[in-house]
């Protein structure tokens, strides 16, 4: 039997510690970056930096959908759902993000019917009780939820439900890794690879990771040691002159991840020439769209959007916190002009984001003390 | 919705197709299984669920740590929770 304290135990971290730093070699900085917003939590949430060598640096990476919504597509998205008989429907962790022209809450107040809905499945019931309306889904994330919207189209075309369409904006993980490895601003020596994510794609797609470019990728969990054991794996190929993908993660992540929600998504949507994200700019083949079978589903094909690219507010530099070349709180108005209350930027806005996690709990961790030290 | 949440398997139902009842934190809710059709979900079983659909099989203890880094992230658990409660996908 296992417990869950085999994730949590202080003795085994201490433990892992001294290894890592063992592994370190004298007179190098190892540059790490985990790519989801879910690792970025429970590193402040238990504090982890605390546990690794002062060599090793954890770079918050872009694994936060709602972040990297760009503004002008909120805008899209509200236009839309000031059309004549729209519902627009969206997760919770949408309605408060910023566009150019205010958050989806701003557009209700004026008239718009949003709705929250927990799943797209909500969202087509919407649209089975109110046939008169046109019921838009504003899709966002990874591949974790691409295959969930995927399912909920073909249902819509099961039930011949034809006042049902999908604004997709879904993003693919792996263009964004590569556009961080070709950036220049940043040297990483290796990958804590995302958890949820990778239940989907699996692992197999990080693998160019380490042969082309020769950083480790390590998949790992969300529990505290999940993500120590990642590093320690990371600095253990490092030290060995290995480029690797390693999955840390078997009880939840197949190697060759879901082959059903991976063929849903490709029945439904297909890769879009390029993308915006925020943050990173347009980056090729790093979204998905509806495909012309499908266009009778597709928001963008049935409605007139802007399509108008909106620069973010000047003070906001979500942009180089997402690429991970500024912390949290080296940007200018972090916890002051912008809070979880009142944001700015999405990195602020969603639970996920590095901002906001930093926020929560990470304003008394090691970095303050050093930049207070150095002053 | 990027927090995979825990659900047991209460009971596969046939009609609608593709759908389960799933025990999450005491809620018990409708959810789409049609992601995990190769795994034969029966009463008993774990899974990982987003946005309204189970997309791993987990076992119990994976599914009890997965519950406790939600319960320790506090607020965004809660919200995704309280949602969850809302959602009635089973309801025509």
């Amino acid at each position: 039997m296992r417990f869950v304290d085999e994730y949590r135990d202080a003795g085994q971290a201490r433990a892992l510690a001294a290894q890592m730093a063992a592994l370190c070699r004298p007179g190098r900085a190892y540059k790490l970056m985990e790519v989801c917003g879910g690792h970025t939590h429970t590193i402040y949430k238990h504090g982890l930096e605390d546990y690794l060598p002062d060599a090793v640096t954890l770079i918050h990476g872009p694994g936060c959908p709602v972040c990297v919504i760009p503004m002008g597509r909120l805008d899209d998205a509200i236009h839309i759902a000031e059309q004549p008989d729209v519902i627009m429907t969206s997760f919770g962790d949408m309605m408060r993000v910023p566009g150019g022209r205010g958050s989806f809450l701003d557009a209700k107040a004026r008239g718009a019917d949003i709705r929250m809905v927990y799943s797209p499945l909500d969202a087509l019931k919407i649209a089975r009780q109110n046939p008169r309306k046109r019921v838009v889904f504003m899709a966002i994330g990874f591949e974790t939820t691409a295959p969930s919207t995927a399912m909920t189209v073909l249902r819509a075309e099961t039930e011949g439900i034809h006042n049902f369409s999908v604004f997709c904006n879904h993003v693919t993980i792996i263009p964004a890794i590569k556009a961080i490895l070709d950036s220049p601003d940043l040297h990483l020596d290796g990958f804590i690879g995302p958890g949820h994510v990778s239940a989907v794609i699996g692992c197999r797609p990080y693998e160019f990771i380490a042969h082309t470019y020769g950083k480790p990728l390590v998949v790992t969990g969300f529990e505290p040691l999940d993500v120590l054991r990642a590093v320690y794996q990371i600095l253990t190929q490092l030290a060995e002159g290995r480029s690797q993908v390693e999955n840390q993660y078997a009880r939840v992540v197949p190697w060759n991840g879901n082959a059903k929600a991976l063929n849903v998504i490709s029945r439904v949507m297909e890769l879009r020439p390029y993308f915006e994200w925020r943050g990173l700019g347009s980056i090729s083949h790093s979204a998905l769209k509806m495909t012309e079978k499908y266009a009778a589903y597709d928001a963008e094909r049935i409605f007139q959007i802007p399509g108008v690219r909106v620069a973010d507010p000047k003070a906001c530099q979500c942009g180089e916190v997402l690429k991970g070349v500024l912390k949290p709180w080296e940007c200018k108005v972090f916890g002051t002009a912008c809070t979880p209350e009142t944001p700015i930027g999405t990195c602020m806005v969603s639970s996920e984001g590095a901002c906001a996690a930093y926020y929560n709990f990470g304003r008394f961790s090691r970095e303050r003390v050093k930049e207070a030290t150095r002053r | 919705m990027c927090l995979g949440i825990p659900g047991e398997i209460a009971e596969i139902l046939s009609d609608p197709p593709e759908l389960a009842m799933v025990d999450v934190s005491g809620v018990r809710r409708a959810i789409n299984i049609g992601l995990l059709e190769d795994e034969d979900l029966a009463p008993g079983d774990w899974v990982l669920i987003h946005v309204g659909f189970a997309l791993s099989k987990i076992d119990e203890v994976e599914a009890a740590a997965a519950l406790d880094f939600l319960k320790s992230i506090g607020e965004p658990y809660e919200d995704e929770i309280a949602a969850l409660r809302e959602s009635t996908i089973e309801q025509g």
